[in-house]
């Protein structure tokens, strides 16, 4: 397997290969029929993210999506081949005192408002993204509505 | 005294000299073109658009959160008002990722109402498209004969479920109840009769010069464009995209169902147009296969399984193909009857996104003819 090479359909078996083989901090957690399922440090991520978009034709960005695990953080993105409908998902923890990631909106100009919205419900910032400001909430909050500790009226 | 009056002809050199200044337009939030509650700021050169900020979030009401707090099964009604024009679908999405959780497979007949539910939900969804964009160009014959078919389709859903637009229907491990008697008589007389009313409704359209010179040639966009800003759906596929999560991700039964997928390369707001136009006639096929399917199966198949309340802790997520393009429900559960999160990926968000893609140079008067082809619906985007 050429990990430089430009793959237009990689089959899950040639992921599976080819990330672990390219960048050793990634790690394929499991493999389902046109699922890769993976998780990286956050150091490594626009590297990686620029590979798979670049060498496995990787265009389409469906979601950046914040989760509050309470003693940390996580981002999960899932891209899209459209070529043979192969996702990766890819996790990436967050720890709750330095919550700063790499924006891949300069790679998938999809991933801007999911960015956006991760970052006001959850305050997980966005590095070098183009306009971090609050969608759909009010310019005015001063909290992050999604996090575990803002609880409902009702929940306890 | 002559020297009083500019000719005219000065005035047009000094024109040209003139340093004219760009101009910020807030269309919306109350506009006839929003749809909703939305606003559209343009910056305008004289009338050519220049840059354009799509401003939403008047209706977040706090969806996922809200689901944080209810059992697995009280989040089926609330996910049919996620999109009331195309409530099926969301309902279907949720239903399928708990049981992709739960790790069950759900009868066989269940999968091919859920297809027919389906597809009578992207009909009506795309004819409800047609007549808001009938009423954007200024033709109010489309809204009228697209809305009076549309009410067939919505009898159907009565028929089979109870209700209109939120029907509460699909359930975690099937559907809430079997086909009623005499369901494939009226679904087959509907779909017939509605082939033949759509070619009225496409005559009427491409025979009138006010939807096609609006919408032919203005806002191309090209495949890699529309691929990196993130666009599905039919509008992706009007600018080349040859993708359909339904054929090449099939989910349910859809792998067993013949049909094609619509794919234009021009790229312009007409082609998007043309697409959807299409899509209703292969959705039409494809009742017609299912329902075939579910009536072979007999009147005693199971149509629901028992399920769990609680789901076991780990990730989950799948998606489908909704009127609008690709929904994504991502499920994080931590073995209570609760979700711990569940993340909705809409696809206007995305869409509406792209608005200045879409919309910098063309016409100010253009802008409700090309952002038509969104397909605007707020209580998914804002969620």
């Amino acid at each position: 397997m050429d990990a430089n090479a430009v793959y237009q359909k990689p089959t899950v078996e040639e992921i599976a290969q080819i990330l672990p083989a390219k960048f050793s901090a990634v790690k394929v957690v499991k493999t389902e029929e046109r699922r890769v399922y993976a998780t990286l440090p956050r150091e490594n991520l626009f590297e990686v993210c620029t590979y798979i978009h670049d060498n496995l034709t990787f265009e389409h960005c469906s979601t950046v999506i914040g989760v509050d695990y309470i003693d940390h953080l996580a981002t999960v993105y899932h891209l899209t081949n459209y070529y043979n409908g192969v996702m990766i998902e890819l996790a990436v923890d967050i720890p709750a005192d330095d919550m700063h990631v790499d924006s891949v909106t300069p790679i998938w100009e999809g991933a801007n408002w999911h960015e956006r919205e991760t970052w006001e419900l959850f305050g997980i910032v966005f590095d070098n993204h183009p306009k971090l400001e609050r969608l759909l909430t009010p310019e005015t909050y001063e909290f992050f509505p999604f996090r575990k500790s803002y609880k409902l009226r009702g929940s306890e | 005294m002559t020297d009083s009056i500019v000719p005219i002809k000065e005035i047009e050199e000094n024109m040209e000299k003139m340093d004219t200044d760009k101009m910020w337009v807030i269309m919306g939030p109350q506009h006839p073109f929003s749809h909703g509650l939305w606003t559209l700021k343009v910056q305008l050169d004289g009338e050519i658009v220049t840059d354009a900020e799509p401003i939403v979030g008047y209706l977040h009401r706090g969806w996922e959160k809200e689901t944080e707090n209810r059992e697995y099964p009280k989040i089926i009604p609330m996910a049919d008002r996620l999109c009331y024009a195309a409530s099926m679908t969301y309902t279907h999405l949720y239903c399928m990722t708990v049981e992709k959780a739960l790790g069950i497979d759900i009868p066989e007949k269940a999968k091919y109402i859920r297809i027919v539910a389906d597809e009578v939900c992207r009909i009506q969804s795309h004819l409800m498209w047609l007549a808001a964009v009938g009423t954007d160009l200024g033709n109010l014959t489309v809204f009228l004969w697209c809305m009076r078919e549309r009410e067939y389709f919505l009898d159907l859903n009565v028929k089979l479920c109870g209700a209109r637009m939120t029907t509460n229907y699909p359930r975690i491990g099937g559907v809430r109840n079997d086909t009623t008697d005499l369901f494939d008589r009226d679904i087959l007389r509907t779909v017939d009769r509605f082939e033949k009313a759509l070619w009225d409704i496409i005559y009427l359209i491409d025979d009138s010069s006010i939807f096609v010179s609006r919408m032919k040639g203005i806002s191309i966009l090209t495949r890699e464009q529309v691929a990196n800003v993130g666009l599905t759906g039919p509008a992706m596929r009007g600018c080349g995209v040859d993708f359909d999560i339904r054929r090449d991700d099939p989910y349910d039964n859809y792998d067993k169902v013949d049909f094609e997928v619509p794919v234009l390369t021009a790229g312009d707001s007409y082609s998007r147009y043309m697409i959807r136009v299409e899509e209703m006639f292969q959705s039409c096929d494809i009742i017609r296969q299912a329902v075939q399917k579910v009536k072979a199966l007999g009147k005693n198949a199971p149509y629901r399984i028992k399920t769990p309340s609680k789901v076991p802790a780990g990730t989950t997520f799948t998606r489908l193909e909704d009127p609008r393009g690709e929904s994504l429900m991502y499920l994080v559960s931590d073995g209570t009857d609760r979700p711990w999160r569940l993340k909705v990926r809409s696809p206007i968000f995305v869409n509406v996104s792209s608005a200045k893609l879409q919309s910098v140079g063309t016409r100010i008067a253009d802008v409700p003819a090309v952002l038509a082809q969104i397909d605007m619906c707020l209580g998914e985007t804002d969620r």
